[in-house]
């Protein structure tokens, strides 16, 4: 990839506790890769917008509570938006039923608790690499 | 026994001392250097050369007297033992009451309510995605909902801990219906244990997506309007807890949120307030990591500290206002999703040395934290747990039973001098409002939680189950406990009912009462906002109508993120 990874870290619905995915963007950007980091709260539409003036490769939320819940909608919204190429992990309290659920959906990957830097730093490069090599084939 | 005198110095002291050295050194080789969370260097041995009962009047004192480092009140758990206070909060109101009242069966004697995510966000239920609802606390949106959620407590019998963000609806409610049940206000008890805007503005961001300046506000006419109302009312919680598990190291959060309390006593006094009357209602709220020794010296150490500030920056002369009150919670970073029955034991050592620190009140976590809003029986347990420590164990047989401990009182001190540091960082930056404003706090924060997780992915830190003894295949099956589609569907039928039924030019007048107060100067003579929320919880008007309100009044804010 001639362009380093770009990878957008957010957290959606109501939950702000931001302590996970804050040190999940400085070992991403420690790993050379270029993150865009927005703070919780952001909407649906917050996130498509931002993944489209960004462009970027992997979409990572943080989910603490029961965010994740709403991440269904995030990968409907994407598509609609035509950015199903777009790779959306997601990192945090995701109980088994609805990391199947998630799966399902469309998200690449769930980071349980206890994941380590590298796991989630080679994940997400690779996922990026995907999501690219995706993107000039459409 | 008879108390023997003190003799210092000590005969021989210095050469044995010697003597030991070189055997310590002979044996161990290359000693490790081994430093606290908080960055104190730790000794492999403390002696009558790191502390001495030479300054035993002017370091501890007695229990309830300056410096009130052995504790805040003359007799400590032995007098009393703590609140047992669960933080529970989950699906419907009818949920929480059922909940709340097998928990007091099982030997809690203390409230303290977690509302839904939405509401700490100023959502009512109608205005969110409904699979969100319910999911992370109890949906209360009207003073019917708290009337659910009590139903056949007597609320003015025990500690009502409220679990309530800005602008403080859920006390605003408790008090509305202790009206209509005809529970004088004197009798009402407990805490406003989430009062802490600026916390939630640096750490955690739960709150309504108010303004800082509009936050300032609210709190300030919620303590005034409570230590004129409601006498048995703490209407500030300082929370060190979202600091910690926000990332500051035990020092740091002890410090930051020392510097907030400052802020909050400072805005008092400018709003006319004395320090007599405010201070003894000020509580607070902190985290016990599993860092033992540190945890129960931080303790000690700013309890040291907030008598020192008040007397001397605030010149409060009646005791009781002398006194650092807290709330701790076990810490919830510190449990793991891998073999998670260990937790039991994570609980047990972090909630001794919160105990050991002299708290008035705990929640110990559920097992199952990690994993979901707790269930019964790991809820059972975290109970059980304190039911344990508190009366099994005999640890509340002495009064401060660590103090004197050469290493526990070198290690006060020492947590005590980087505390310190903390304060004058921030009172150098103008005070805990401005260094908020300007992301200080948010940096120091983010700092020690990166440096935190470096030391556990390098194995500094040992966490058993994550980077150590790891068990293959151990992992548990995450389940999560979901409210039931029915029973939120009628809930929310229910409330629209509510909004439906009421009285709407009431409402109307209560929400422009409201509005009124709030673009009053602040201070004026009957425009107080807490009081005009109690009246408006009164008229039916709902959480979401009051908190839209004020933020069309007072201003839309958003948290300050460093990353």
């Amino acid at each position: 990839m001639s362009q380093p990874p770009k990878i957008l870290v957010t957290k959606i619905g109501f939950d702000g506790h931001d302590r996970g995915s804050r040190i999940v963007a400085a070992y991403l950007r420690d790993a050379g890769m270029e993150v865009v980091y927005t703070g919780p709260w952001q909407s649906i539409d917050d996130v498509v917008t931002l993944a489209t003036q960004e462009d970027v490769d992997v979409i990572g939320v943080s989910s603490l509570a029961t965010d994740h819940l709403l991440l269904p909608k995030l990968m409907d919204a994407l598509r609609a938006a035509d950015l199903g190429h777009i790779k959306v992990v997601v990192g945090g309290i995701v109980p088994d039923a609805d990391a199947e659920s998630l799966a399902s959906a469309g998200v690449a990957r769930v980071f349980h608790p206890g994941s380590t830097r590298e796991d989630i730093v080679g994940d997400v490069g690779d996922l990026a690499r995907e999501a690219r090599a995706g993107n000039a084939v459409a | 026994m008879s108390e023997r005198p003190v003799q210092l110095p000590l005969p021989n002291f210095d050469a044995a001392r010697a003597e030991w050295r070189q055997a310590y050194d002979d044996q161990i080789g290359q000693d490790r250097e081994v430093r606290n969370r908080s960055g104190v260097e730790i000794k492999p041995l403390y002696t009558a050369a790191d502390w001495n009962d030479g300054r035993y009047m002017e370091e501890l004192g007695f229990p309830g007297q300056v410096p009130m480092t052995r504790g805040i009140y003359p007799t400590m758990h032995r007098g009393r033992t703590w609140s047992q206070r669960q933080l529970i909060g989950f699906g419907t109101p009818d949920d929480y009451n059922q909940r709340f009242r097998k928990i007091l069966d099982a030997g809690a004697n203390a409230s303290n309510l977690a509302p839904c995510n939405s509401f700490f966000r100023g959502f009512d239920c109608d205005e969110v995605d409904p699979a969100l609802l319910g999911t992370c606390g109890t949906v209360v949106n009207t003073v019917a909902d708290m009337e659910a959620c009590y139903q056949g407590v007597d609320i003015g019998a025990i500690s009502m801990g409220m679990n309530d963000p800005e602008p403080f609806t859920l006390t605003a409610m408790l008090l509305a219906m202790a009206k209509r049940q005809g529970v004088p206000w004197s009798r009402i008890t407990g805490t406003s244990n989430q009062s802490d805007y600026l916390s939630h503005f640096i750490a955690n961001h739960m709150f309504l997506r108010l303004s800082l300046p509009g936050a300032r506000r609210l709190l300030l006419d919620h303590i005034e309007f409570c230590r004129g109302e409601v006498p048995g009312w703490n209407p500030v919680s300082v929370i060190g807890q979202h600091m910690q598990q926000g990332g500051a190291n035990p020092a740091e959060a002890m410090g930051l949120t020392l510097s907030t309390a400052i802020q909050y006593a400072a805005d008092c006094v400018e709003r006319g307030m004395d320090p007599n009357r405010f201070l003894p209602r000020f509580t607070f709220f902190f985290d016990i990591s599993i860092s033992f020794f540190e945890e129960l010296a931080k303790f000690r150490a700013g309890r040291r500290i907030w008598q020192r500030i008040v007397r001397e920056r605030f010149g409060a002369t009646e005791p009781k206002a002398w006194r650092f009150k807290f709330h701790a919670q076990t810490s919830g970073v510190d449990l793991t999703q891998q073999q998670p029955l260990n937790n039991v034991a994570r609980a047990t050592v972090q909630a001794m040395a919160g105990i050991f620190g002299g708290l008035q009140s705990l929640h110990t976590d559920s097992y199952d934290e990690a994993l979901n809003a707790p269930t019964e029986a790991a809820a059972r347990v975290a109970v059980a747990t304190q039911n344990i420590l508190c009366e099994e164990a005999h640890l509340t047989d002495v009064i401060d039973p660590l103090g004197g401990s050469f290493y526990v009182e070198s290690l006060t001190d020492e947590m005590e001098a980087r505390i310190e540091e903390v304060i004058a960082r921030i009172d150098a930056a103008g005070g805990m409002y401005l260094a908020a404003e300007a992301g200080l706090p948010q940096t120091i924060m983010g700092q020690s939680a990166i440096a935190h997780q470096d030391r556990i992915e390098n194995g500094e830190e040992t966490v058993v189950g994550v980077n150590k003894y790891c068990l293959e295949g151990a992992a548990e099956p995450v389940t999560a406990e979901r409210p039931q589609a029915e029973a939120m569907a009628a809930y929310i039928a229910d409330f629209q009912r509510f909004k439906d039924d009421r009285d709407g030019a009431a409402v109307d007048r209560a929400l422009d009462d409201l509005a009124r107060a709030a673009a009053a100067a602040p201070g004026t003579a009957g425009r107080n906002t807490f009081a005009k929320a109690v009246a408006a919880a009164e008229a039916g008007v709902t959480h979401g109508e009051i908190c839209a309100c004020l933020r069309r009044e007072l201003g839309v804010g958003q948290p300050l993120v460093v990353a």
